[in-house]
């Protein structure tokens, strides 16, 4: 079968990437996790309401509450880069100021999640 | 009347009716509330990943970060904070009933739409009055 497609666009991804409802899966998925997560994260942080800082770095090394909030962290950092990836591309017409918002969108998910991530793990090994 | 187009010239069109023209109805709210709490929690994000690094980084680090969140703003922010993220959650759940196809007709649509306005601000206080509770 011909195609009319130039071997330059196939090789460029361009035309449907077959990637349409990625985002709107992955946005669901994550919203699922959170859900149980958030629940997880208000009753961690209300029983520790009032502790002193041995028992919070305590029960944050745990590896019951590190997991959970790694994968909180993850899960929520996914979320909420997709969220206002949305909200940008409803408002944000010019093309210039928009593709730099959709740069610093990722660039601050990733860096919340890395922090959060970094500082989970380096209370499990032992801070 | 002169109908004009082209560069620099609006033409003359009848304009869809926007926001402004509705009278404002619970489901249309709560979708606006839902955006807002989710732009709300993605600042606050930050917030959490503070109190992480606080943990990680050690007393000091994270004796501050307790008296930031100890005086009025702080715990002003914080019960904010609760509020926004049980109400982007419960509204979230409704997102999702919506998605498997069902409770469209205009009687679930209210009853959902107040309920997650209820569920959100019922579950703020029972956070809160739990820890007040507990704290006691």
């Amino acid at each position: 079968m011909t195609t009319m497609r130039t071997p330059l666009k196939k090789v460029r991804y361009l035309g449907s990437a077959k990637e349409g409802a990625d985002h709107f899966w992955r946005q669901r998925l994550t919203a699922i996790a959170n859900a149980f997560l958030v629940i997880f994260l208000v009753w961690l942080i209300a029983s520790l309401v009032g502790a002193d800082y041995t028992a919070v770095k305590q029960k944050l090394a745990h590896p019951l509450i590190a997991l959970p909030l790694l994968a909180l962290m993850v899960s929520a950092t996914i979320h909420m880069r997709i969220g206002m990836q949305v909200i940008i591309e409803d408002y944000v017409h010019g093309e210039g100021l928009k593709f730099g918002l959709l740069i610093l969108n990722t660039f601050f998910a990733i860096a919340v999640a890395l922090a959060s991530v970094f500082s989970i793990l380096k209370l499990g090994f032992g801070a | 009347m002169a109908v004009t187009s082209g560069r620099g010239v609006r033409p003359q069109r009848p304009l869809s009716p926007h926001l402004q023209i509705y009278s404002p109805l619970i489901n249309m709210v709560m979708s606006i509330f839902h955006r807002i709490t989710g732009a709300a929690l993605y600042l606050g994000s930050a917030l959490l990943a503070w109190w992480l690094v606080a943990a990680a980084s050690g007393p000091d680090a994270y004796n501050h970060f307790l008296s930031w969140c100890g005086n009025w703003f702080g715990e002003l922010v914080l019960f904010g904070f609760t509020w926004v993220l049980m109400h982007h959650m419960v509204g979230g759940i409704r997102h999702l009933i919506w998605d498997t196809g069902y409770g469209y007709d205009l009687r679930s649509i209210d009853i959902l739409s107040w309920g997650t306005l209820v569920a959100s601000l019922s579950l703020t206080a029972i956070i809160w009055i739990s820890v007040a509770m507990g704290a006691a």
